[in-house]
């Protein structure tokens, strides 16, 4: 009735009758603790799943149409997608004509860099030569340049393009970056596609 | 290899294998525990759920009144999983209240209060106490019409107290009504003030308990009898043995919880009140303000005094006097299993008292219930007043040396 | 006093109470007012409600449903919690690739300029709302957990005529309502045969004087995929929630019966 011994050892080493005891214990507590390893990681998917991207980050990040059919021959368009902002440029045929006039100026003058979808893998950088559509980012570190198109606006020799203010990286009319200034790369050419001739959606590729 | 010089390097360093022996491994526990003792290590797991899942939502809330409501919905339905964290944190608040409820029932069944155990008790209830005012707080944040009246009610209360009232409620509410400045310093204190308080309220609460040892189901004290090697005969190290067991514990209780969570958290209301899916209306109370099911019995017994002072000053001496049992409980033995048959019906009255108070919380007033809710909130009091009277003068009986 | 003590003196107790007994088994105790707690719970005060089965895994039945809603109520009414694509989805209005079926959407269930992505707000004028109706018509996104599928299938059963009111119509379960009878072309008219008299609400005491574009049968069924439809807006995340629970309540007893197992061979030295 009383316990005789009072250190109690769970399993007190005596005969072979107590090894099955041991094998047991073992399995059990290897079973346990599988089954409370699984039920861990199972509980830490609420948590970790709902730091994701909520349903609403989602839908505020999701593809706009823009409409194109007021812009101007040379003229600059931008709207916001995904916190950023997105340029429409509509380039005039001068412009499309001096595009690789000063190809040895530029770092990447064939984009070779994958700052841009398949489609825009090309001298003109978009799906339709006249819409550039570029994120108005610049790549050295994040401030968004200034739309300069004229010729000789910036010196002598400038062809027209865009002027980073805040370390003085320019690019041209392609978002090429030009060589000698501090961002490395060209400017990013986001996702998009054409609905019609003066809709573009943003965020959106064409369907294959 | 590793982990034994790893082992080694922090001991030196830090008392953390003394501390598990003293405190787990070579800490002897009475080998009688029965079923209300799984309330403690159960309340440290909810405290655990509580902390966690209210960590999470407190990223995906917004504590300001224009943002407040729709941000729960955000939570429900945007959110992947928010409608789980907020299921466990809501199932986890009444599960908190039940198993705490329980822990405290079985102080009064076995005496745990008695010497020299006053101050764990003391450091309970100063806890049970946080975890009222805890949960006054959170109730506020969903800012439905419930949040916002039952705030509007409770805050109100403040009013009663002569001379001053008036402006402490103006300084509690930090507007005319309950406003925006009351939801955001009751977000502050929900989220960050209260729980910082808890923890440490806890760690003392285990501090005390370890330093006297535990009580248990026969009132017998373990440490009278000691083998050659000065552990307790009757006695077990808590690992394994109540490590394993509170293990069990745990997962019957998480089959429970997670049965609400999962098929049944509105729980008929009780736990996620209807009114509280409509967003808070100044211009409209709804038909019944009640406060959440555990709180019922005492605001049974504010109702049930006429006037405002004193159903705030006998609703607030219902929970004072809990403090004073190690003090009101004269009987030389401890447990209810040896103490006479006064104690054991004034007990069963009182389990019943709280139980009808609870539910007369729940309905609308009717002459009938007014007088039931005066009779009761009687009994409640009785239970505590006569105490010091018949705990003494009644017979009980002797209490075995040993634990069979 | 003195009485008393004498009285409880005797040293008899013993005897009344045998060793290891005790009055109260309290685990049974315990048992009786959960259930105690179940009964009372289900017992509700408040008018007498017809009751309605929602069977939300029907995603026809919340097809027509949504149909009605906004064809009938999306005019006044906003479900501003619930987004146009997140009830596709649910309802099953995909193409075979599984995307949301915009097109479909937005010819049949948008009425406004909404995006699929966007919530099912309203564009009502508030002020006019309150000229027209008294105060705006509320958002209904959480109308069935606020009242219940059974309140809100009563009350759109319990309109009837009523020229004294300013829209002609007047309803049972809340007297004197703002809402005019919208379902009225589909319901016909429904006269009240006896005099309003609070809370009875037996639908005998309704006469269908002049049908509608729906028999009464038809009627019915459209208002129950109506009401299943918002307790769906309401929560939709249930079915998940509880396909899940199966899942962990199945785990946990697997768990239990284990860690049980554990338990008693270490207790097995402890008697």
């Amino acid at each position: 009735m009383g316990s005789k011994n009072n250190n109690i050892d769970p399993l007190p080493q005596n005969d072979g009758l107590d090894s099955v005891d041991e094998k047991r214990r073992r399995f059990l507590l290897t079973t346990s603790g599988i089954l409370g390893g699984v039920g861990a990681l199972c509980a830490l998917t609420p948590f970790v799943s709902s730091l994701l991207p909520s349903a609403s980050a989602l839908a505020s990040g999701a593809p706009i149409e823009v409409d194109l059919s007021k812009l101007m021959p040379g003229q600059q368009a931008t709207v916001e997608w995904r916190g950023k902002p997105v340029w429409i440029i509509r380039r005039t045929q001068d412009m499309l004509k001096h595009l690789d006039d000063d190809r040895e100026l530029l770092r990447d003058p064939d984009s070779l860099v994958t700052q841009q979808p398949s489609y825009a893998q090309n001298k003109f950088r978009s799906i339709n030569p006249e819409y550039l559509v570029l994120v108005g980012i610049c790549t050295h570190l994040g401030c968004s340049p200034k739309y300069k198109p004229t010729i000789n606006e910036l010196g002598p020799d400038w062809p027209g393009g865009f002027y980073c203010p805040c370390h003085g990286s320019t690019f041209d009319l392609a978002g090429r970056v030009f060589k000698d200034v501090p961002a490395p790369i060209n400017l990013e050419v986001p996702p998009y596609r054409f609905l019609n001739d003066h809709t573009i959606v943003i965020g959106e590729e064409e369907k294959q | 290899m590793k982990s034994f010089r790893l082992g080694s390097w922090i001991n030196e360093r830090f008392p953390l294998l003394s501390t598990w022996k003293k405190h787990a491994s070579e800490y002897y526990v009475p080998k009688n525990f029965n079923f209300f003792y799984f309330f403690g290590s159960l309340a440290l797991v909810i405290l655990l759920n509580q902390l966690i899942t209210g960590l999470w939502l407190t990223m995906f809330y917004t504590p300001n009144a224009n943002e407040a409501f729709n941000s729960i919905e955000y939570i429900m339905r945007d959110v992947n999983y928010g409608w789980l964290l907020r299921y466990m944190h809501s199932t986890g608040a009444s599960a908190f209240f039940i198993v705490i409820y329980l822990h405290m029932f079985r102080g009064l069944l076995y005496g745990s209060y008695q010497k020299p155990r006053e101050l764990v008790w003391l450091l309970g209830m100063f806890f049970f106490f946080l975890l009222i005012a805890e949960s006054f707080f959170g109730y506020l944040l969903p800012w439905g019409q419930m949040s916002y009246w039952g705030a509007q009610v409770i805050t109100s209360l403040f009013g009663a107290i002569p001379y001053i009232g008036d402006s402490l409620v103006f300084w509690i509410r930090g507007d005319f009504h309950v406003a925006n400045a009351t939801l955001q310093r009751f977000f502050a204190f929900h989220v960050i003030g209260i729980p910082l308080l808890m923890v440490v309220v806890v760690f003392l609460h285990i501090v005390a308990l370890h330093k006297a040892g535990s009580n248990n189901p026969e009132g017998i004290d373990i440490k009278n009898h000691l083998d050659d090697k000065g552990n307790p005969v009757d006695g077990i190290p808590f690992h394994p043995y109540y490590t394993i067991k509170d293990l069990v514990g745990v997962i019957v209780f998480l089959i429970g919880f997670f049965a609400v969570v999962f098929f049944n958290p509105e729980m008929g209301g009780y736990f996620l009140e209807s009114a509280n899916f409509s967003p808070a209306n100044p211009l409209t109370t709804p038909e019944h303000i009640a406060p959440v099911w555990y709180l019922t019995p005492f605001y049974t017994m504010l109702r049930a005094i006429p006037d405002k002072l004193s159903g705030v000053l006998v609703m607030g001496s219902s929970l004072f006097i809990l403090l004073f049992m190690p003090w009101l409980d004269k009987s030389p033995v401890r447990s209810m299993r040896y103490k006479g048959r006064y104690s054991k019906y004034a007990l069963m009255l009182f389990v019943i008292s709280f139980l009808v108070l609870g539910y007369l919380g729940t309905i609308n007033v009717t002459p009938f219930t007014q007088m039931l809710a005066r009779v009761f909130t009687f009994i409640y009091f009785a239970y505590f007043l006569f105490m010091p009277l018949y705990s003494r003068y009644e017979p009980y009986k002797q209490v075995p040396a040993r634990i069979k | 006093m003195k009485i008393i003590l004498v009285a409880v003196d005797k040293p008899s107790s013993e005897a009344l109470i045998p060793a290891g007994r005790r009055i109260l088994n309290y685990q049974q105790t315990i048992i009786y007012i959960i259930i105690l707690f179940c009964y009372l719970s289900v017992v509700k005060a408040g008018p007498q409600l017809l009751s309605v089965d929602i069977d939300l895994n029907d995603t026809e039945k919340l097809q027509r449903g949504a149909r009605i809603f906004m064809n009938y109520c999306s005019g006044c009414h906003s479900l501003k919690y619930m987004r146009y694509n997140r009830m596709a989805r649910d309802l099953g209005l995909t193409t075979f690739t599984g995307e949301v079926d915009s097109s479909l959407l937005k010819s049949n269930l948008i009425f406004t300029s909404a995006n699929i992505i966007d919530p099912i707000e309203n564009s009502m004028p508030h002020t006019d709302a309150r000229e027209w109706f008294g105060r705006v018509p509320p958002d209904l996104s959480l109308s069935a957990r606020e009242h219940g599928p059974d309140w809100i299938y009563t009350y759109l059963k319990s309109f009837y005529v009523d020229k004294k009111r300013p829209f002609g119509a007047n309803n049972l379960l809340v007297p004197d309502v703002a809402m005019p009878n919208v379902l009225a072309p589909l319901q016909g008219v429904v006269i009240l045969e006896k005099d309003k008299n609070g809370f009875a609400h037996s639908s005998s005491e309704f006469v269908i004087v002049d049908t509608g574009e729906m028999s009464e049968q038809q009627f019915d069924s459209t208002i129950i995929d109506l009401v299943t439809f918002l307790t769906y807006v309401a929560e939709p995340n249930k079915t998940v929630r509880k396909s899940i629970g199966v899942l962990i309540i199945l785990y946990l007893f697997i768990f239990l019966i284990v860690a049980y197992q554990l338990k008693k061979l270490y207790w097995k030295d402890v008697n």
